[in-house]
C-alpha cells in the first residue's frame, strides 16, 4: 500500500509567475521525507502540486512530470479527484469538519463518496484509522461528539485518521505540528514514524530539529529574492544534509547563519 | 443525491476508470451557471417586457393619453410627486436614522443597545400596509391640528400655504410615513459602520482629551461618512418606490406646491390605485410610468453601489 | 486615514490657567435634572397658553430642555462639554422619536385588531358578505360577519410558489458566486445585477409579471402564480446575497480537507459546505419569505381581488392578507358604514404582523440552534 514518487522537471506558475522552477526527485516508498526552506520558498507550493491540490487555488499550474510507481499523475485522461484519494494530505491547521461527529469525520472520505459501507466494516474502518492515528484510547467512549470538541492536538489526530481511512499510497502533511504545543507536537512526530511501516510519508516543516528528528531524507529549497522563483537546492539523506551538506545555502541555512 | 456508488475495489490506478461522480460534477456546476443566467435573463426580460408593454404609449397620439397632453405632461407631475415625497422622507428619517444608529452603537449601555438593535430590526420587519393604514388612521388625523397651524403661521411658505387639508391625508403625511419606513435602513447599515470604526483612532482621540461628541466628530464619522451615504442612497430608492404608505395615505390630486392640501401624487400610488380598473392604451401608460420609476431607482441604486463600491477597500483595511 | 492632530482643538490646553483640581468645573448632580424639571413645568404652561394638548407639552418641553440643558452645562463645564451634552440629549431624542411610531403602530393594531381577531375572522371568507351584511351588523341586529380566511389561503400559496421557485435559483446562483465563478467577468456581473434587482420597487415587480403573463396569455391575466412570479423576482436576490455571505465565512480549509480526502466538488458542496452553512442560508430564507409576505403592491397588479376561497395558483382570482387589508381600508364592503371593514382590515393587520414576527424569530432561533460548533481553537 506505499508507493515511491519521481518528480521530473516540475515547474509551477501562479498565473504568469513562475513560483517553483525545475524541480527533480525520487522519493522512497515508506519513509519520511522533509522539505525545508524559508517562507515563500515554494515548499509548500510544491507539496501540493504532487496530488494536485494546487489546482484548487485559482491561477496555479504544474508543467512537468509526477510519477506514482511510474505513472504519471498529469497524463491525460487523469482525474485529479482518483489521484487525491490516492495522495492523502493534512493540512498546517486542523481542520475537521464541524458538522460531523468524530466518528463521521473519520469515515467522511468515505461517505462523502457515497461509497456503500456496511455497519461493521465502517466500525472497523474507524477503529483501525483512529488507532493508526493513535487517538483511539482518547476517543473510543465519544466517537459521536462533535470532532471539533478535542484538543488541537486531538484534532490534527483525527484529521490524520481521516487521511489514512482513505486508504492511500502517500501522505503529505503541510506543517501539520506548527500550530500544536510541543506535547502534542511529540504525539505527531511519534505518530509520523509510525506511519512510515505503510506509507510514505513527506513533511513540509518550518522546524529544523523536527527535520532531522524524523526524516530519512530531507530536501532544502531556497529563493533568491522576491519575484525569483523557488528551487530546490539539495536533496539527500537527513543526516548528510545537517550534518556536511554540499551547497553552501544548506550549510547556512541549517547552521542558522541566514532565514 | 446518492446516485454514485463506486467499487469498493482498493485503487488500483490513477488512470482507472473515473470513479463515479464525474458526471455529477459537470451537471451540478452547469445547474449553478444555468441559475445565474436565469437571474440575469430574468432581469433583461423585466427590462424588455416592460418597454414592449409600454411601447403603444410612446406611439398613441398626444390627445388619447390621459390628460390629452401627451406622456410626458402626464408623467412630470407623478415624477415630481414621487421625488418630493422621498425627499421629505429622507430630511426626517436621515438625521434620526444616524442618530438613533450612534445610540446603538455609541450611547446605549450595551445590554439596552441589543434589544434595541432588535427593535429597529422589528421597524423594517413590520409590511408596508401596516404601515399604510395606521398612516390613513392615525396619524392623518392627529397631524391636522399641525397643518391647520401651519396654514395660518406659515402660510407665507408655498409649501405650507392654506387652506390645510382636514383629513390630514397629505403628501407631507405620506412623507412622514415613508420617513419611519425608510429609517431602519439607515439605522441599521450606519450602526453596522459605526461599530466597525477602529477602537484605536477612538481611544486615540479620547486619550487627547477629547469629550464624546468630538471623539464621535473626530474619528467615527470621517470613518463611516461613505457608508452613511450609501445607506441614505439604498433609503432614497427604497423610498422612491414604495407604493402602499402613499396609496394609502395621500388623498391624490393634481401637482401643487403645498404639501398640507390634499394633490400629488406619486408613480408607484398612481399605478396601484388604476391599473386593476385599467384596459388597453391606459395599462400601457401605467407600465410605462412603472417604466420611469424602474430607471430612475436604477440610477440611483447604482449610484449608492457605486459609492460603496469605492470606499470598500478603505473600510477592509482596518 | 486621517490627521488626528491638525485637526484636534482638543489637543491645545484650554486658555484658561490650569485646573487646579480634577473635579472643578463639574457641574453639581442635581442640574440636569433639575432643568429637565423645570422644561415640563415652562413646557405646560407654554402650551396651555396656545391650546393645551400632550403632544404639544412633549415637544415644548423636548426643546425647552435641549436648549436650557446645553446653556447650562456649557456655563459650567464650557462650550465643549455643551456641544457634548446637546448630542448626547439629541441622541436619546431621536431614539425616543424612533419608538414613538412604533409603539403607536403595534397599539393601533392590537387595539383594534384584537376586538375582530375571532373564529369568524379565521375561517370564513367575504363570500356572500355585502355592505347589507355590514349595515346590519352595524346596526347591532347581527355580528360582524365575514373573514379573512380566503386572503390566508391566497397568502398561503402565492408564497409557497415563490419560495419554491426562489430557493433554488438563488441558492445555485450564490453557489455558482462563491465556489464556481472566481471572479470572472459572468460572476461580476451576476453579482451587479443581483444588486440591480435587489433596488428593484415592489410595484415594478408586479408590473413585470402583470406585463409576461399579459404577452403570453393576454392583457389582464391575473391569477396567483403571476403574482408568485413578482414575489420570485423580491426574493431571489435577497436569497442570493444571504446565501452568498454565508457560503463565503465557510472556512477554505474545510473544502480543502474534503478535496484532500479525494471528494468531488459537487459532493463537497453539498455534504460539507453547504451543511456547514445551513442554520445562516435557512434563516437568510425564512427572512426573505417574511418580507414578500407582507408585500402588497405588487399583488394589486397581478393577483386581483377575490372574495372566495382560491386554493388554485394557476386559475381565477386571488386575495392575499396584505390586499385584504389594502381594500377593506380603501372600499370598505359598506361604503356608508366602514367600521366592520375597518374591524376585518385590523384583525388581518395583526394576523399579518404576528405571521411576519413569527418568521423573524423562527429565522432567529435557527440561526443560533444549528450554528456549526466552532472548532476549539
Amino acid at each position: 500500500m506505499s508507493k515511491r514518487i519521481d518528480v521530473d522537471n516540475l515547474n509551477v506558475y501562479y498565473g504568469d509567475f513562475l513560483a517553483v522552477e525545475d524541480v527533480k526527485m525520487g522519493i522512497d516508498a515508506r519513509s519520511v521525507t522533509a522539505f525545508i526552506g524559508p517562507s515563500g520558498c515554494g515548499k509548500s507550493t510544491f507539496l501540493r502540486t504532487l496530488n494536485r491540490m494546487h489546482e484548487v487555488i485559482p491561477g496555479a499550474r504544474a508543467e512537468g512530470q509526477v510519477l506514482l510507481d511510474g505513472e504519471d499523475l498529469y497524463g491525460p485522461g487523469v482525474d485529479p479527484v482518483v489521484v487525491r484519494s490516492m495522495i492523502g494530505m493534512v493540512f498546517q491547521r486542523p481542520n475537521p469538519f464541524p458538522t460531523m461527529s468524530i466518528r463521521d469525520n473519520v469515515l467522511a472520505g468515505v461517505k462523502l463518496n457515497s461509497k456503500r459501507i456496511s455497519r461493521g466494516d465502517a466500525d472497523a474502518l474507524v477503529e483501525s484509522s483512529l488507532q493508526g492515528a493513535n487517538l483511539w484510547n482518547e476517543v473510543k467512549d465519544r466517537l459521536d461528539k462533535p470532532g471539533s470538541g478535542l484538543s488541537g492536538g486531538q484534532q490534527q489526530r483525527l484529521c490524520i485518521a481521516r487521511a489514512i481511512a482513505v486508504k492511500p499510497d502517500v501522505i503529505l502533511m503541510d506543517e501539520p505540528a506548527s500550530a500544536l504545543d510541543p506535547i502534542s507536537t511529540l504525539a505527531i512526530e511519534d505518530l509520523i514514524n509510525e506511519l512510515k511501516q505503510d506509507y510514505t510519508v513527506v513533511i513540509v516543516t518550518h522546524n529544523m530539529q523536527q527535520a532531522s528528528r524524523i526524516s530519512d531524507r530531507t530536501a532544502f529549497f531556497n529563493i533568491q529574492g522576491t519575484g525569483k522563483p523557488g528551487k530546490l537546492i539539495e536533496y539527500g539523506p537527513t543526516s548528510e544534509i545537517f550534518s556536511n551538506p554540499k551547497q553552501q545555502q544548506t550549510e547556512d541555512y541549517v547552521s542558522g547563519r541566514f532565514g | 443525491m446518492s446516485t454514485t456508488v463506486t467499487t469498493k475495489e482498493p485503487a488500483s490506478g490513477i488512470r482507472r476508470a473515473a470513479a463515479g461522480g464525474q458526471a455529477g460534477d459537470s451537471v451540478f456546476s452547469a445547474l449553478s451557471l444555468g441559475a445565474g443566467v436565469l437571474i440575469l435573463a430574468v432581469l433583461a426580460a423585466v427590462a424588455v417586457f416592460l418597454s414592449l408593454q409600454a411601447l403603444p404609449t410612446f406611439r398613441a397620439p398626444a390627445e388619447e393619453i390621459s390628460g390629452g397632453a401627451g406622456f410626458f405632461s402626464y408623467i412630470w407631475p407623478l415624477v415630481i410627486g414621487t421625488v418630493v415625497a422621498a425627499l421629505i422622507a429622507l430630511v426626517i428619517a436621515t438625521p434620526l436614522g444616524i442618530l438613533v444608529a450612534l445610540y446603538i452603537s455609541h450611547y446605549a449601555p450595551a445590554r439596552i443597545a441589543k434589544p434595541v438593535g432588535y427593535i429597529i430590526d422589528l421597524l423594517a420587519a413590520i409590511p408596508s400596509v401596516v404601515y399604510g393604514a395606521w398612516g390613513t388612521t392615525v396619524l392623518a388625523s392627529s397631524l391636522v391640528p399641525f397643518y391647520t397651524w401651519a396654514a395660518e403661521h406659515l402660510g407665507f411658505i408655498p409649501i405650507f400655504s392654506g387652506p390645510a387639508s382636514q383629513t390630514g391625508k397629505t403628501m407631507f403625511t405620506a412623507g412622514i410615513v415613508l420617513a419611519i419606513m425608510v429609517l431602519p435602513i439607515i439605522t441599521a447599515m450606519s450602526r453596522e459602520i459605526f461599530i466597525q470604526t477602529p477602537k484605536l483612532h477612538e481611544e486615540a482621540a479620547l486619550a487627547l482629551g477629547a469629550t464624546r461628541w468630538e471623539m464621535i466628530r473626530m474619528t467615527v464619522l470621517p470613518f463611516a461618512r461613505p457608508g452613511i451615504i450609501s445607506s441614505v442612497m439604498l433609503a432614497l430608492g427604497r423610498a422612491l418606490g414604495e407604493t402602499m404608505a402613499v396609496a394609502l395615505v395621500l388623498s391624490s390630486g393634481p401637482l401643487m406646491a403645498s404639501l398640507i392640501q390634499s394633490g400629488n401624487q406619486t408613480i408607484a400610488a398612481e399605478i396601484a390605485l388604476n391599473f386593476p380598473e385599467a384596459y388597453g392604451l391606459r395599462l400601457s401608460e401605467l407600465i410605462a410610468a412603472g417604466l420611469i420609476l424602474f430607471l430612475i431607482t436604477l440610477v440611483v441604486n447604482m449610484i449608492a453601489r457605486a459609492i460603496i463600491a469605492r470606499y470598500k477597500e478603505f473600510s477592509g483595511a482596518n | 486615514m486621517f490627521n488626528t492632530a491638525s485637526s484636534a482643538p482638543v489637543a491645545t490646553p484650554s486658555s484658561g490657567a490650569r485646573k487646579a483640581r480634577l473635579t472643578s468645573n463639574q457641574r453639581p448632580k442635581w442640574l440636569v435634572p433639575a432643568v429637565g424639571v423645570a422644561s415640563i413645568v415652562v413646557g405646560a404652561a407654554l402650551s396651555a397658553l396656545v391650546g393645551f394638548n400632550v403632544a404639544l407639552w412633549a415637544v415644548f418641553a423636548a426643546v425647552l430642555f435641549l436648549v436650557a440643558a446645553t446653556l447650562a452645562v456649557s456655563l459650567v463645564e464650557g462650550p465643549r462639554n455643551g456641544a457634548d451634552s446637546l448630542v448626547t440629549y439629541l441622541v436619546y431624542t431621536a431614539f425616543v422619536l424612533a419608538v414613538v411610531p412604533l409603539i403607536s403602530v403595534i397599539w393601533t393594531v392590537l387595539a383594534n385588531g384584537l376586538p375582530g381577531l375571532n373564529a369568524n375572522l379565521l375561517l370564513t371568507s367575504m363570500n356572500g358578505v355585502t355592505g347589507a351584511t355590514d349595515n346590519a351588523a352595524v346596526a347591532g341586529e347581527a355580528p360582524v360577519l365575514g373573514g379573512a380566511y380566503h386572503a390566508i389561503v391566497g397568502t398561503v400559496s402565492i408564497t409557497f410558489w415563490a419560495t419554491l421557485m426562489s430557493v433554488p435559483i438563488g441558492l445555485l446562483t450564490a453557489i455558482y458566486l462563491v465556489e464556481y465563478s472566481k471572479g470572472a467577468w459572468l460572476g461580476r456581473s451576476i453579482t451587479f445585477f443581483v444588486d440591480v434587482m435587489t433596488g428593484i420597487p415592489s410595484i415594478v415587480a408586479g408590473l413585470f409579471a402583470a406585463a409576461l403573463f399579459g404577452l403570453l396569455f393576454g392583457p389582464s391575466t391575473r391569477f396567483g402564480f403571476v403574482a408568485a412570479v413578482a414575489l420570485t423576482v423580491l426574493m431571489i436576490p435577497t436569497v442570493v446575497k444571504n446565501t452568498e455571505e454565508m457560503l463565503k465565512i465557510v472556512p477554505n480549509e474545510l473544502r480543502e480537507a474534503s478535496y484532500a480526502l479525494g471528494v468531488r466538488k459537487w459532493r463537497t458542496i453539498t455534504k460539507v459546505v453547504i451543511p456547514t452553512a445551513i442554520s445562516g442560508i435557512a434563516s437568510g430564507v425564512t427572512l426573505a419569505i417574511a418580507r414578500v409576505i407582507g408585500e402588497t403592491a405588487p399583488l394589486l397588479v397581478t393577483a386581483g381581488f377575490a372574495t372566495s376561497i382560491n386554493w388554485n395558483s394557476f386559475s381565477g382570482w386571488m386575495t392575499t392578507l396584505p390586499t385584504y387589508i389594502y381594500y377593506q381600508i380603501l372600499t370598505p364592503t359598506s361604503p356608508t358604514n366602514p367600521d366592520p371593514s375597518l374591524q376585518r382590515a385590523w384583525a388581518a393587520a395583526l394576523i399579518l404582523i404576528v405571521i411576519v414576527m413569527l418568521l423573524n424569530l423562527i429565522a432567529r432561533l435557527v440561526a443560533r440552534a444549528f450554528a456549526p460548533k466552532t472548532a476549539g481553537r
